[in-house]
């Protein structure tokens, strides 16, 4: 364990030495400049995206439950940091319409029991869905995880005295920076990752291989799957709290499908079973998202105008996923690890490769 | 140890299993043989817990154990071994056999029979960061059989040990039964091969369309007349 504990240090420092660069100067330490900063933005997105990725992972790469409710909890999420972090002035420009419900107008808390909360309130609706859903295998956990997702989606959308319904909430707290985001991201994998190799992790990785010998071997399947379902949920909501805090404006329509559309993609991109491989794919399919930008924008080359298309990314995006899926039909990493000796191996078998082809005589 | 009294299952409308009832003493070896669609397998399934029986008493150690959850029965000492094996493929060996201790939180107990699972099944330990997936046949049920003793049962269940093995393998799976027998476990077998079977138990049951119609010490059984013809496949000589 302290082998572990060590370990986790060293990655520790590195991190904050990581964030500290990214800030750019010295006083990004601090965490209080470079909130402007479009690279900053974009590491806060990989690192909330990567905590999405790491918890869609553990119920569906690990546990092999198939949820496609993430959007749902992180809605929750969003909506409960949003509302917890406002202050009662804030809440009342927004809910101009109809006015906020009593105890949650003058309520205000500080970001970090509002984010915990986020989580927990997330957790306790997966406990809802999951009790009755998780008796159901396969498919069926889908369908029903999707249509809770939905359900969420539209109690937001049509509770104005809570939610100020399809006008969203604005205004909210921008408290988040990359200490909140990576640190959080770095929590996440921790938790994940001591769960996953103690006991209880090889238990949910047996349920997913063979749910009758996993029965046989004396574990009991439902509440393990709660238990994998309740800790997904908690990230997820935690992610969304953070996403709030982060874009300062949410609305149902962030909320939708294509939310969990996009995290499924960074785990099975990743690898479904592989820690390392969602956080990389978090960071690919963010940085690309950002990149791919050009290509909708209106291009001059002298005479020549290439005009935009918007929605052309999502193209070139379904087509790296399509080739992706042909090279690496078990997602960049399988279901392994990336470890210190995996990338030595790597090294060194792509070294020989290129010195064999460097010292083939033309 | 174990007993079960005029047991009942049914699948729906289909009565697979109609009133057996049989003794596994401890420390024997007890078979159950008999052809495809006899009842052995949902027999096996209904200890474990997998499925509910219609009626029918099953005892372990003289408490009631009918209807429990697997998780439970389990815990009170009955391990199987799964038909087909059902190794957890994308798990190492190690894992797996981890898996089989899931139940006991005594880690220096559960290294000791790791220790002893290793001194059985040599070939285990060899390969224990392998995946299982990747296994032979015959090395996928010795880690089926070592993960079901990592529990440290009472009772062993074993269904079709021998299913798609070649015959060398076979022979290797019957010595490691006795060996594992030897140890002091109790076991409960279910056969096709009945010679094999016949030779091992003590005592066998012989099951046709959910009833047991003949019972007696495995030597017996090899030598009636019936239990040769039918099982055996020595058939009459023609003319």
């Amino acid at each position: 364990m302290s082998r572990f504990l060590k370990r986790d240090l060293v990655i520790l420092v590195l991190a904050a030495v990581v964030i500290a660069w990214a800030n750019g100067d010295l006083e990004g330490l601090l965490g209080i400049p470079g909130w402007q900063s479009y690279g900053v933005r974009i590491i806060n997105m990989c690192a909330i995206n990567a905590i999405l990725a790491l918890s869609l992972n553990l119920v569906n790469g690990f546990t092999g439950q198939f949820s496609l409710g993430h959007a749902g909890f992180m809605a929750l999420g969003a909506y409960t940091t949003a509302l917890l972090t406002m202050d009662m002035a804030a809440k009342d420009r927004v809910f101009f319409m109809t006015p906020l419900v009593e105890p949650l107008r003058n309520l205000t808390l500080p970001f970090l029991p509002s984010l915990i909360l986020a989580g927990l309130i997330a957790g306790l609706f997966s406990l809802v869905v999951g009790i009755p859903a998780l008796r159901l295998r396969g498919d069926y956990l889908g369908i029903a995880t999707l249509g809770f997702a939905e359900i969420i989606r539209l109690i937001i959308q049509n509770v104005r005295k809570v939610t100020n319904g399809a006008l969203g909430l604005k205004g909210i707290p921008q408290v988040v920076n990359l200490w909140w985001t990576l640190g959080s991201a770095f929590i996440c994998y921790l938790m994940l990752r001591n769960l996953i190799n103690s006991s209880y992790g090889r238990a949910l990785k047996s349920i997913r291989e063979n749910e009758t010998a996993a029965q046989a071997m004396g574990i009991d399947l439902f509440k393990h799957k709660l238990l994998s379902f309740f800790i997904s949920s908690f990230w997820a909501g935690v992610g969304g709290g953070l996403l709030a805090s982060l874009l300062t404006t949410i609305d149902p329509v962030q909320f939708k499908f294509h939310l969990t559309f996009q995290v499924l993609l960074m785990v099975v991109l990743g690898g479904m079973g592989s820690l390392s491989g969602s956080i990389i794919a978090a960071g690919i399919v963010t940085y690309l998202m950002e990149f791919l930008r050009i290509v909708e924008e209106t291009h001059y080359w002298g005479s020549i105008t290439i005009p935009g298309i918007p929605g052309l990314r999502m193209v070139i995006f379904s087509l790296a996923l399509v080739l992706v899926v042909v090279w690496y039909p078990k997602g960049l990493m399988g279901d392994s690890e990336l470890t210190a000796q995996g990338v030595k191996a790597f090294l060194g078998r792509f070294r020989k490769t290129l010195r064999l082809k460097g010292g083939r005589p033309v | 140890m174990l007993e079960i009294i005029d047991l009942h299952v049914s699948y729906g409308a289909i009565k697979a299993v109609q009133g057996i009832s049989l003794k596994v003493p401890e420390g024997k070896i007890i078979a159950l043989i008999g052809t495809n669609g006899a009842g052995k397998s949902t027999t096996l399934r209904t200890i474990c817990g997998l499925l509910k029986p219609e009626s029918g008493r099953i005892l372990l150690e003289g408490q009631d154990i009918t209807g429990l959850p697997t998780k439970d029965i389990v815990r009170r000492g009955i391990s199987m071994v799964p038909e087909g094996r059902h190794v957890f493929p994308d798990l190492t060996v190690y894992e797996n056999l981890m898996l089989g201790a899931y139940i006991r939180t005594d880690r220096k107990e559960i290294e000791e029979e790791l220790e002893e699972v290793y001194r059985l099944f040599p070939r285990l330990k060899e390969r224990s960061q392998q995946l299982a997936g990747t296994l032979s046949g015959g090395e996928q049920q010795m880690l089926a059989l070592g993960r079901a003793l990592m529990a440290d049962p009472k009772v062993l269940l074993m269904d079709e040990p021998s299913l798609g093995l070649a015959p060398v393998l076979v022979q290797e799976i019957f010595s490691l039964i006795r060996r594992i027998h030897e140890r002091g476990k109790t076991l409960l077998l279910i056969e096709q091969n009945a010679r094999a079977a016949l030779t091992l138990a003590h005592y066998a049951y012989v099951l046709e369309t959910g009833r047991i119609v003949m019972e007696g010490t495995g030597a017996d059984l090899l030598k009636n007349d019936e239990v040769r013809r039918i099982y055996l496949g020595e058939g009459e000589v023609a003319g």
